[in-house]
């Protein structure tokens, strides 16, 4: 009974395994076999010149390989080869990975460079499309040149706000130039100038106005230099001395010629001392150093902090503080404002240091130009209601209307 | 206590000393280390300054500049003519130093006028971009997220601040009735900010501090670890 079914498994097994092997070997079977045939090619081969750049790039486009992702035979990769001639010398210029469809091939313009890229010449390219085993290649693209654009679209809306708040600007600044009266609201640390001054005068101690760490091209120093020649004015008129420690030898060129021009414009050019506005160190902490041992000092009555500060901020205001001056601080920087707040009697925030400036000086040209920014950011609150509700309806257009390419 | 042999770290700790001693008041021993270390700042700003732009930019370039015209003549590339530029630089420079002769100081002010025009003009672009056409942008928000509650309330918030903040700092109308009402809440908005940045850079503060106690009493006088 046991040798009869040991010869049923017997049979069994053997079929089995006549079964396996028959199918194994038949040509239904290819899918094992998949990887030794090549991938189809990338299609729709296109070159074109790289826009919004100043030449030497190309960019090239294709269409996937139908075998890239879900096809038979996986694609792993593509090489991107050029040449410029279409029927020969094709050269591998990058590989990328499977998936990607565009390549930006672009070089330097320097011609000794090893990556030189010439503009205005034609190039050729072929788009290899590499699996685990065999690759193939796609046609020839038609001919295609670098060349440089003296216009970068991405940066229409640049030009655009450029143009309307320069429009904005010649406007109010004719206005101004005209006589009409332009309304600025007080602001309250600006009001507080005149009693500041007031008070060092009476005490018969000097004022002490620090510009900051920034350079003479920074907005906010550059409204400092105006405030500065404003309150010089005010001192020389009083006969109240003005200290100007700098922490760059060229805001403190600029800063002696300011002081130098209110003096004259005071009609007191003998009282302007040059020595009173000195350079310091460029190092930050060096300078802090010093200030506050000019603030200990000298005791000044009134301190001014006007301009762009960073870590030093707290530390002056603090020792001022300590040496019972009166202080006025102003800057733009956004992380310094709190300690200025914190630690000083009055502080014009951010954008009022400009309007500081245009206040005093009640310039035309300031005046025009705060009046401009006025009406920019008038613009901007209506864009931001505008772009709220536009987006709110998924109107996407609104927001790519202030895309900058850069 | 392990005290440390080097007098390099010795002398670091006397100098910090030196300048915490301005907590106490001002004093021979704060007046000392202010004015070496204004000194040697000074100094080394100089330094710094003639190799990393008087020799690296100027000098290099005029004379890559010259001796392109030696081997090639006026057969270079355009390029290669570009590293004259450089000089301009140093003119600007020179004209500088004409401040040093009353009679003739007047001059300097056109090395001033270019740099301030020049630079002026360039981050009015960059700035146009950064602090107005990003931010335009990324405040574009919608003003309700179906079935978002908090991301609804969230975007609210920044629009309403933004805005509030914009009428805070619009300089040609008085700050009364709606119009007021807005700003302060502006300034409500701006406070609020200012308090949390206040505190962000404190405890970054306190970190310093603490670097410097480590130093004295862990690399300088060894009694740590």
């Amino acid at each position: 009974m046991n040798m009869n079914k040991s010869f049923h498994y017997f049979l069994f097994s053997f079929f089995l395994s006549f079964f396996f092997v028959f199918f194994a070997n038949s040509p239904a079977s290819d899918f094992s076999n998949t990887s030794v045939q090549a991938p189809a090619p990338p299609l729709n081969m296109k070159a074109f010149d790289t826009p919004n750049d100043n030449g030497h790039s190309i960019t090239i486009t294709w269409e996937l390989s139908p075998d890239d992702g879900a096809g038979k035979s996986n694609v792993i990769s593509y090489e991107i080869l050029r040449s410029d001639n279409p029927d020969s010398g094709f050269v591998v210029r990058r590989m990328v990975a499977a998936g990607v469809n565009t390549y930006e091939d672009g070089g330097v313009k320097e011609k000794k460079s090893e990556d030189y890229f010439p503009s205005h010449k034609n190039f050729y390219y072929r788009v290899r499309a590499n699996a685990e085993k065999g690759s193939s290649l796609s046609d020839v693209s038609p001919p295609a040149y670098a060349y440089g654009q003296l216009f970068h679209t991405g940066r229409t809306v640049i030009l655009v706000a450029c143009v309307i708040f320069t429009v904005f600007t010649i406007m109010f600044i004719r206005k101004a130039k005209k006589g009409e009266e332009l309304y600025i609201r007080p602001l309250a640390g600006i009001e507080a100038v005149d009693e500041a001054i007031g008070r060092a005068t009476e005490m018969g101690k000097p004022i002490l106005y620090i510009l900051g760490l920034g350079t003479a091209a920074d907005v906010a120093t550059i409204a400092s230099f105006t405030i500065l020649a404003r309150i010089s004015k005010m001192t020389a008129e009083y006969r109240t001395p003005i200290l100007v420690p700098c922490n760059d030898p060229i805001v403190m060129i600029v800063a002696q010629e300011t002081v130098k021009a209110a003096y004259l414009d005071a009609g007191r050019p003998e009282m302007y001392k040059e020595d009173n506005i000195f350079y310091v160190t460029s190092m930050q902490f060096a300078y802090v150093a010093a200030v506050n041992g000019i603030m200990v000092r000298e005791r000044p009555a009134t301190n001014f902090y006007l301009g762009k500060f960073y870590a030093e901020s707290l530390i002056l205001a603090e020792t001022g503080s300590v040496a019972g001056s009166i202080q006025i601080s102003g800057t733009d920087e956004i992380a310094q404002i709190p300690f200025f707040v914190a630690a000083t009697d009055y502080t014009l925030i951010g954008e009022e240091l400009y309007a500081a400036s245009a206040y005093l000086g009640k310039e035309p040209l300031l005046l025009g130009s705060l009046k401009a920014q006025d009406w920019g950011k008038a613009l901007v609150m209506i864009s931001l209601i505008l772009g709220g509700l536009a987006a709110s309806f998924h109107l996407d257009f609104f927001i790519k209307l202030f895309a900058v390419k850069l | 206590m392990h005290l440390t042999p080097d007098i390099g770290i010795w002398i670091g700790g006397l100098l910090t000393l030196g300048i915490f001693s301005f907590l106490y008041g001002d004093n021979p021993y704060y007046k000392f280390c202010e004015a070496l270390f204004i000194g040697v700042s000074a100094g080394h700003w100089f330094v710094t300054l003639f190799w990393t732009v008087f020799v690296a930019k100027m000098i290099r370039n005029v004379e890559i500049g010259l001796n392109t015209f030696i081997t090639q003549g006026f057969s270079a590339g355009m390029a290669d003519y570009m590293h004259w530029s450089y000089i301009f630089g140093g003119i600007l420079g020179f004209l500088m130093l004409l401040r040093l002769f009353p009679k003739i100081g007047w001059i300097s002010r056109w090395s001033l006028a270019f740099v301030v025009g020049t630079t002026s003009g360039y981050y009015f672009i960059t700035y146009l971009v950064s602090n107005g056409l990003r931010q335009i942008q990324r405040t574009i928000l919608p003003l309700y997220v179906h079935g978002d509650f908090y991301t609804t309330i969230g975007n609210l918030i920044i629009i309403v601040g933004t805005f509030c903040g914009l009428t805070y700092f619009f300089f040609s109308k008085e700050h009364k009735g709606t119009f007021g009402g807005l700003a302060r809440l502006g300034i409500w908005f701006l406070m609020i900010t200012f308090g949390a940045s206040f505190g962000y850079t404190v405890m970054s503060r306190m970190s310093l501090l603490i670097g410097r106690m480590d130093y004295i009493f862990g690399t300088w006088l060894g009694m740590l670890g």
